[in-house]
């Protein structure tokens, strides 16, 4: 389904905290949400070569080191946030600009921090972020066995406009 | 082999065309292609077959080529049975904006219903 053609709510979702966020997770760790600056590249490529191929989505991220670096390269087109555990980069979200005034969202946290709450403050981050420079509509795709992501996006405010694929799609008005 | 790859204009599908012709060349393998109606995609039909007898003529190699009308999905499906192909090709998807992989509809269709083996060519 390409742009144009995709429903979006009529309703805004609201609006959502601007970075930089902190917080203490489940696991008592304290993370930091912050938008993506130059000298956070190594940190995030790091993370995504060490992602478990198990939590990879649509043939993202890549496998390999070198494929890793040219698609996050890619996503600098658009808003990025990174969540940190110290100097660590444990999370990553992204929304990134499509051809019909519209962003794809997707965001990834690292396996050791995954079920601790981080990926919904990521996402509300994000939607801060995202609200701040002017994204109106937001959409994603997620494979529509993937339950956990699909109440995460809908607990922000996404609803679905097509399930009719392998993928379900939703979308989003900030 | 008895090959049988679906085009319908998407620009995957016509990598996959570039990559098949070139394997079928290769292995020696017979192949068929069938255009078939693909609303997703612009080309039309006739500029298909255009870019398929274009990239035959480089690859100094001959297949049939024949339009498929009604529903591309269960059309393949129904053509590969019915003529004992052994195995279909197809686009194995588009990425989005994200470099996501996104399936076509014809391709999940036929990955879903094939009596026989489908190839999706990255």
């Amino acid at each position: 389904m390409n742009g144009s053609e995709r429903e979006y709510p009529d309703a805004s979702a609201g609006s959502f905290p601007e970075p930089p966020l902190s917080f203490t997770d489940r696991e008592d760790r304290e993370i930091e949400v912050r938008p993506y600056e130059d000298g956070d590249l190594e940190s995030v490529v790091a993370m995504y070569v060490d992602f478990d191929s198990a939590d990879r989505a649509q043939g993202i991220p890549p496998a390999t080191e070198s494929r890793v670096r040219d698609w996050f390269d890619a996503l600098l087109d658009g808003l990025n946030v990174v969540a940190w555990h110290g100097d660590r980069a444990v999370g990553h979200a992204t929304l990134v600009p499509g051809d019909d005034a519209d962003h794809e969202l997707a965001i990834f946290v690292h396996q050791d921090y995954q079920r601790a709450g981080i990926g919904s403050k990521l996402l509300r981050g994000l939607l801060g972020h995202g609200g701040a420079n002017g994204v109106e509509k937001v959409w994603l795709t997620v494979e529509r066995w993937n339950r956990a992501a699909i109440g995460l996006y809908e607990s922000v405010g996404f609803e679905t406009c097509s399930s009719e694929s392998f993928e379900r799609e939703m979308a989003l008005r900030l | 082999m008895n090959l049988l790859l679906g085009i319908g204009g998407s620009e995957d599908s016509i990598r996959a065309l570039e990559k098949t012709v070139e394997r079928a060349k290769t292995a020696g393998d017979e192949l068929t292609v069938a255009i078939v109606d693909n609303p997703e995609s612009d080309r039309t039909p006739e500029g298909i077959e255009t870019r398929v007898r274009d990239t035959l003529e480089d690859a100094d190699f001959s297949a049939t080529v024949r339009h498929v009308s009604g529903d591309p999905g269960s059309e393949l499906v129904d053509l590969a049975e019915r003529e004992g192909f052994d195995q279909i090709a197809l686009g194995g998807g588009q990425r989005s904006p994200m470099g996501k992989i996104q399936l076509g509809h014809i391709a999940e269709f036929v990955l879903l219903n094939s009596p026989v083996t489908v190839t999706l060519v990255r």
